[in-house]
């Protein structure tokens, strides 16, 4: 016999075991069979608004059609999603929406694929299908029913209530989501703005829900849910997604843990962040609109991004002229000194994107082209045979102050063109700001953590910039990246493998060579007053209780020798720099 | 020999992992300083031992240059800031002696601050040109000699002690 609270029926000839209270449409979808639905959700209860799940239940008087989103499965049930009766059916349901409906593209492509041309019944030209969705996520998941039917009949529509803008919407935006029909606007229902969760990864020109990828080359590549936006988690409602979710692995009331490990090696790869060119106020980044940084329009040329791979100004049309500023915030003695290496080479990618893209005109404004590598100043001639126009002079200003009139609607670029002599003004519609690559904010902190030292611009040093690329100065850590200086994705990894490398040959030589310079304190002259104790930076010194004397543990000792100095007697001694061979040294310099 | 300027010695006690690394790359980047600096290299500035100053301007420096990790810095941690600390208790001292504290100077130089120490150099050199030499032992010989001058002040700690009669 089945198991107690399962039932068993029979779809298209299988059989499928369902829990009791399940309809058949979740057994159908359990056997894979294909059902049309548009007023159906995963995380609502069921409402046989749009009937279009139309299956034929066959019993043994006859059949009957029946909406399977909201027939309970029964045990014994004998059910067809294919017959000729259940097409005919269906169709004319979907001639129904189609006729109220004629105009909405969502509905016409259902319309084809169900193979219905047209309607034999009278077109109006609505774009609601009152399937009900946005009510019942507002009441059921949001718990606030904002949005509700109004009126009864023909004249039944979707309105707030007294069709005024409801003080009650937290404009979450769930109603406009889940709309087939996308005809649902949130600023009709809602008193309150919508205001937008700024994806992150997107740099915020782009809005992302609260349960979110971070971005498609995640690791893991697992959502997350922001704590912070959360309406399950900040006020107990919604829980759509668990409800959507198939393998039952939204948990809420998962806790951040924090995690000790102990680990012999470190290896430092935390990045760096892109200058912030709102200081540079003359550019007007941040004031005027297309002015755009390169991390920013990086989003916006690709595919997965905010526009979808096209290259859009802020009022949707498409640039017919882009100007890339190189050397935002770097070369620059204000700012920071030194070349950031990379940006040239993807200025020149942008240039490339934007021709490829848009046709436009492109203006490359640069101090020096620094183009090394494979392939890379071969792609600089390139560009420059393709006709993208190259101004070599440090960009002045970013006015949208016209001076003629090719120059009013646009962006104006002012600039020494020093190879011709002259001060060039270029109208264009999109600006890019090449920007510096600087330490990340909180680098300093970082540093502490793990004894970096930062040096030329605050990037982390390392042992040696020849023959220790990769080691930090701490024994055990190194670093990979562009936190220990500006550089390219093929030597970020280059760096990375070494890193890795000098890891795994530490790890894998199974001892560890320690430094000859580390103290000793004589236990025959030793008092136990145990003053380098404290002094000791690593713990390294011990009091022996029998003896009643200080001993340096050898293994822990890095041979600072703050010990040798604070000891009161004189008592420890440092190999290679004890006091008297610092005297002897004082000695020997200053011999007259 | 008139036209000779003085020359001060000054000896710089420079951490191996900061400072000595800085004067290293003023070195390598060709950085023009004058040579007064003789440089003793201790691992760290905290294993600079008071005395040590002390025996370097007794032997005839000058001057002295504690240069150590910037704090916060330290390669171990908090050397610095017990030197810091003992520099302090240092100057007392010093004041006590009579020596003039721009004398013993301590100073943080980064390993990436190769101009910073020959800065700092130049202007120790100019600041000590300027007060003239330390004449430590010039104290011994107006005494007669060291072992005498100590002899004399035993002596006269002796009768400062004898109850007057």
């Amino acid at each position: 016999m089945i198991s107690p609270n399962m039932v068993r029926l029979t779809i298209d000839g299988k059989t499928v075991e369902v829990p009791e209270g399940s309809t058949v449409l979740e057994a159908a979808q359990k056997l894979g069979i294909e059902i049309p639905t548009l007023c159906h959700h995963k995380a609502l209860m069921p409402y046989g608004a749009c009937r279009l799940c139309l299956v034929e239940l066959v019993f043994s008087w006859g059949s009957q059609i029946q909406a399977s989103c909201v027939y309970p499965a029964q045990e014994g049930l004998e059910v067809k999603t294919d017959t000729e009766r259940v097409r005919r059916t269906r169709g004319v349901m979907m001639e129904l929406l189609l006729a109220r409906c004629p105009g909405v593209e969502s509905i016409r492509q259902m319309a084809k694929q169900m193979g219905v041309e047209d309607t034999r019944f009278p077109k109006k030209d609505e774009d609601c299908i009152l399937c009900g969705l946005c009510v019942r996520v507002c009441a059921e998941r949001m718990g606030v029913g904002a949005i509700n039917f109004a009126n009864r009949g023909t004249k039944k529509k979707i309105a707030p209530a007294y069709d005024r803008q409801s003080p009650l919407c937290m404009a979450c935006g769930a109603c406009e989501v889940v709309c087939p029909t996308h005809c649902v606007d949130l600023s009709t229902v809602s008193l309150r703005p919508a205001r937008p969760i700024p994806s992150e990864f997107d740099e915020g020109l782009m809005g992302r829900p609260s349960i979110y990828m971070p971005f498609a080359q995640a690791v893991p590549h697992k959502p997350v849910i922001d704590k912070e936006t959360c309406l399950r988690l900040k006020t107990g409602e919604c829980g759509a997604c668990e409800a959507v979710c198939d393998a039952g692995a939204i948990m809420y009331d998962q806790v951040d843990t924090i995690e000790e490990i102990e680990v012999g090696t470190i290896i430092v790869a935390t990045g760096f962040d892109l200058f912030d060119a709102t200081r540079i106020a003359r550019y007007g980044y941040g004031r005027l609109k297309n002015v755009l940084n390169a991390l920013e329009f990086e989003r916006i040329s690709h595919a997965s991004g905010p526009t979808g791979g096209e290259i859009l100004t802020a009022e949707g049309k498409v640039p017919k002229s882009v100007a890339i500023i190189h050397c935002v915030g770097s070369r620059d003695e204000n700012y920071h000194e030194y070349c950031s290496r990379v940006c040239c080479m993807y200025s020149l990618k942008f240039a490339h994107l934007v021709l490829e893209k848009t046709g436009a005109e492109v203006y490359n404004f640069y101090i020096d082209m620094r183009t090394p590598g494979k392939g890379y100043e071969e792609f600089y001639k390139r560009l420059m045979h393709e006709g993208v126009h190259f101004i070599r002079g440090k960009c002045a200003e970013v006015t949208d102050v016209a001076e003629s009139p090719e120059e009013e609607g646009k962006l104006v670029v002012v600039g020494e063109d020093t190879l011709l002599g002259v001060t060039r003004r270029v109208p264009v519609d999109m600006v890019i700001l090449s920007g510096a690559l600087q330490p990340r904010a909180d680098v300093d902190e970082v540093a502490r953590t793990f004894s970096l030292s930062c040096a030329q611009g605050d990037f982390f040093l390392e042992k040696h910039p020849k023959l220790a690329p990769v080691e930090a100065a701490s024994d055990g850590i190194y670093l990979a990246g562009a936190c220990q200086g500006p550089k390219d994705i093929p030597d970020s990894v280059a760096q990375g493998a070494a890193a890795a490398a000098c890891a795994l040959a530490l790890m894998d030589k199974g001892s560890v060579t320690l430094e000859p310079i580390t103290s000793w304190i004589d236990p025959d002259r030793c008092s136990g007053c145990q003053t380098c104790v404290a002094s000791c930076p690593y713990a390294a010194i011990e009091f022996d209780e029998e003896n009643k004397v200080s001993v340096v543990v050898e293994e822990l000792c890095k041979g600072c020798g703050t010990c040798v100095a604070t000891c009161p007697a004189g008592v420890a001694r440092q190999k290679g720099f004890a006091d008297a061979q610092i005297y002897s040294e004082l000695e020997g310099l200053l011999a007259q | 020999m008139a036209d000779e300027q003085f020359e001060p010695r000054i000896v710089g006690f420079l951490c191996r992992w900061c400072s000595y690394t800085g004067a290293d790359l003023a070195g390598t980047s060709r950085t023009q300083y004058p040579a007064n600096v003789s440089a003793i290299r201790v691992m760290c500035s905290g294993r600079v031992d008071p005395t040590f100053v002390l025996k370097a301007l007794s032997d005839g420096a000058d001057g002295v240059l504690i240069a150590g990790c910037h704090p916060g810095d330290c390669h171990y941690q908090e050397g610095n800031y017990k030197a810091m600390r003992r520099y302090r208790l240092l100057l007392k001292m010093l004041d006590q002696f009579g020596i003039e504290r721009q004398r013993v100077r301590l100073e943080w130089v980064s390993a990436s601050e190769g101009d910073k120490f020959a800065k700092l150099v130049k202007e120790m050199t100019e600041t000590l040109r300027a007060l003239g030499p330390l004449k430590w032992s010039a104290n011994w010989e107006e005494n007669g000699g060291r072992a005498e001058a100590l002899e004399n002040t035993v002596k006269e700690h002796e009768e400062a002690m004898e109850v007057a009669p």
